[in-house]
């Protein structure tokens, strides 16, 4: 702990703290461009001069260099401390005359023009290695250093050439403090990329997430890539951060695991996915940035998306004209048969959503409306007639890239009977949705049934509608079937009750149909205890005989089938039970033998 | 068994497991598909369940057709495995009826899952066309016929 003053105020130090730190600590400006907190102090740009009395010697050094020593004096606003900023400002305007960051600074200091001759009115660096020591620093990749002496001093790669260690991040070109470095990207593909994914490194995911903590975005984040990169090797890249972070909620050693827990219930909710609409080709999906997918529209249109929630095509103008077109891949014998259920309703959101935000005409070719929810078919009706758009009752057969980049959409009006188009600036596809592609796996994890949509089967279509077949599992949401969120909540709302109601009980109810040892006549072969897929059947070595466990067994009556001594019955499906039931249908009773003959 | 030719109407045993292919048949009627009605359906928890003397009964009683189906391998399985177990067994019964003479195209195995009503559906009226086309089986007339 060091005492000291700064323009006549005393003030606390920390161990390792600089004139710099304390002053901004203490709401005492002094100017500085090279200085960051990230970065170790680097004294380039001169400008945080201030005078330093020290054991009574007075001298003009550097705030972010110099250590707060106890008992010093530091006048910050001293003459020929204003003076000697002043000088390094007519230096710095010289070199770099058309910077603004510059030109403010220089005039608070009274300076307007620069006093002498500009060798490069262009120039806009003013080498003071903010960004030589952030790719040092923090991003490691040491792409950037000086190079040359003197007069000929500057920044750059190696060369001044292109190198593959720089991985692009652009840390470089957010720190420079006067805009000197630009971003080139060699491909323009930076739209083409839909607007779906992370707007930064730390990004949440959505508004809604629960909890709503950020993650970290592997492919983006420098930390990560960096390490990638390296095969390991550099793991202290970018902590940005977690320097930054006051609460050091920031871990990046957090991986993905596994855990296993023992439960008595287990909901299975893992949703839908998106069809791909490249499968159709008429309505190239991808061949036009501003032929968007209902899902990429909402992210765009989203106020926390790319564009900050504005409507606008890949182009950042307003579109003038939009059309939707419903049931892509849905009721299409080419793609998917069924009905995806909650389009239409969106469809007609994102009609209301482009009235509202733009000056768009919206057409929206449809097969027919389903508007089937609380309050939908009332929606349905504002969005036509107040809102005014062109309800187009027919499908939207196909869309045309032409070569102005307008979109043509071609369908029929069934309305009209005839054929019509119009060439539009965006297209939203309102897709179908679809079991996601790895069903067959949790299908077969959880011993689960499929229906011929994909979706999986519940025990009952109409009175058990979360059940499955499988005791203790039930299903929630669209992995039965598309659900819009009214559905699901209330699917959802009801598979928890069952979970709960299950494990409430705290007892489970078995079937009756177990299958049971006679144990006279068990010859005690074994053969049964290999085939038991739950292991059920015990062989108890005192006795001498295969035990079934009545809590385990599930009576499929594999081992029943399996008995050469005929030991084992399966309760309610006997062997003469079945027997029974196979004479029985070929024996005809005697009395209605004799009824058809009398 | 009387009849031949196109008067002939085949009798025809179904053991069915009764996650998959029951409930396949049960939603095949339910959807009021149209099969013929040649089908009797026994249903059994599991095929794994069906006895090779189950098949040869259902022939022994007057039987011209019989039909086992289950869950698809591998995965369907109510019980995990137990279709794998009738994967095992029925080719052995395939070939004990080829020894007592049975004509191949009178026992069918196979899968339908419960999704699959339309499949069970074909079923049912491809295998009582094919059955018709054999003729009546005539096993129990013959073992009468020597007993006595």
């Amino acid at each position: 702990m060091a005492t000291l003053t700064i323009d006549g105020v005393q003030v606390t130090a920390e161990e390792g703290q600089t004139i710099l730190d304390v002053a901004l600590e203490n709401g005492i400006e002094i100017p500085t461009l090279c200085s960051h907190p990230l970065l170790e102090p680097y004294g380039a740009c001169r400008l945080c001069v201030v005078e330093i009395i020290r054991r009574g010697w007075p001298r003009i050094e550097t705030a972010c260099t110099y250590p707060a020593w106890d008992g010093i004096e530091v006048n910050t606003k001293a003459p020929q401390v204003m003076e000697a900023r002043k000088v390094i400002l007519e230096m710095m305007l010289s070199r770099t005359p058309n910077v603004p960051i510059i030109q403010d600074l220089a005039r608070e200091y009274g300076i307007t023009e620069p006093p002498f001759p500009a060798e490069a009115p262009d120039e806009k660096c003013i080498l003071c290695g903010l960004c030589v020591r952030t790719c040092h620093e923090l991003v490691k990749a040491d792409v950037l250093n000086y190079s040359a002496q003197g007069i000929e001093r500057r920044v750059g790669p190696p060369f001044l050439e292109k190198t593959r260690q720089c991985i692009g991040c652009g840390a470089c070109s957010i720190m420079c403090p006067t805009g000197a470095i630009e971003i080139v990207l060699e491909q323009e593909a930076v739209y083409q990329e839909k607007p779906l994914g992370p707007t930064s490194a730390v990004w949440v995911p959505s508004l809604q997430a629960i909890p709503r903590v950020p993650v970290i975005d592997k492919d983006s984040c420098i930390h990560f890539r960096q390490q990638d990169r390296s095969e390991g090797k550099i793991d202290d890249a970018c902590m940005a951060c977690q320097m930054l972070c006051e609460v050091d909620a920031i871990n990046f050693e957090q991986e993905d695991e596994i855990i296993e827990l023992d439960v008595g219930a287990i909901i299975v909710a893992t949703g839908f996915e998106m069809w791909d609409a490249t499968k159709l080709s008429q309505y190239s999906y991808g061949q036009s940035p501003n032929i968007l997918t209902g899902l990429e529209f909402e992210r765009l249109s989203n106020s926390a998306g790319i564009t900050g929630g504005e409507i606008v095509t890949a182009e950042g103008k307003e579109p003038e004209r939009v059309a939707i077109i419903h049931c892509v891949g849905s009721r299409d014998h080419n793609a998917h048969e069924y009905c995806s259920r909650f389009c239409c309703m969106y469809s007609l959101k994102q009609a209301h959503l482009v009235r509202d935000k733009t000056d768009a005409s919206v057409y929206e070719f449809y097969m027919d409306m389903r508007a089937f929810g609380s309050g939908y078919e009332e929606f349905y009706e504002r969005v036509q007639k107040e809102e005014g758009i062109t309800m187009v009752r027919g499908r939207g057969a196909s869309v045309e890239v032409l070569s102005n980049g307008k979109l043509r959409v071609k369908g029929d009006d069934a309305d009209l009977g005839e054929l019509v188009h119009v060439d539009v600036d965006m297209v939203l596809l309102s897709t179908a949705v679809e079991a996601p592609h790895d069903s067959s796996e949790v299908a077969s994890m959880f011993g689960l049934s499929r229906k011929p949509d994909g979706f999986f089967a519940e025990a009952h279509p109409k009175l058990r509608p979360v059940e499955t077949n499988t005791d203790g599992v039930f299903l929630a949401g669209s992995i039965q079937g598309p659900k819009d969120v009214p559905d699901t909540v209330g699917h959802a709302g009801a598979a928890a009750s069952m979970a709960l109601a299950l494990l409430d009980k705290g007892e489970v109810v078995i079937s009756p149909q177990v299958a049971i040892v006679d144990e006279k006549l068990c010859s005690a072969c074994k053969t049964c205890i290999s085939l038991c897929p739950y292991t059920a059947i015990a062989f108890v070595d005192e006795d001498n005989v295969a035990r079934i466990n009545e809590a385990l067994c599930k009576g499929c009556g594999t081992c029943v089938a399996a008995c050469p001594a005929g030991a084992i019955t399966a309760q309610h499906f006997t062997t003469e039970q079945i027997m029974a039931q196979i004479e029985g249908l070929f024996r005809v009773p005697a009395e209605v033998e004799e009824g058809v003959k009398a | 068994m009387s009849g031949n030719g196109k008067d002939f109407e085949p009798r025809i045993v179904g053991f069915l497991c009764n996650w998959c292919t029951y409930s396949a048949a049960d939603t095949a009627g339910v959807s009021r598909m149209k099969q013929p009605p040649n089908v009797d359906v026994i249903r059994v928890m599991c095929t794994g369940r069906v006895d090779p003397t189950f098949v040869l009964k259902a022939f022994v009683e007057g039987a011209d057709g019989v039909i086992v189906s289950g869950c698809h391998p591998p995965g369907d399985c109510h019980y995990n495995n137990g279709n794998f177990k009738t994967f095992r067994r029925m080719p052995l019964v395939e070939a004990l009826l080829a020894q007592y003479g049975v004509d191949e195209g009178r026992f069918h195995w196979g899968w339908i899952s419960g999704a699959e009503a339309p499949k069970w559906a074909k079923l049912v009226h491809d295998f009582t066309e094919q059955v018709r086309e054999l003729g009546p089986l005539d096993w129990k007339q013959q073992l009468e016929s020597k007993e006595e």
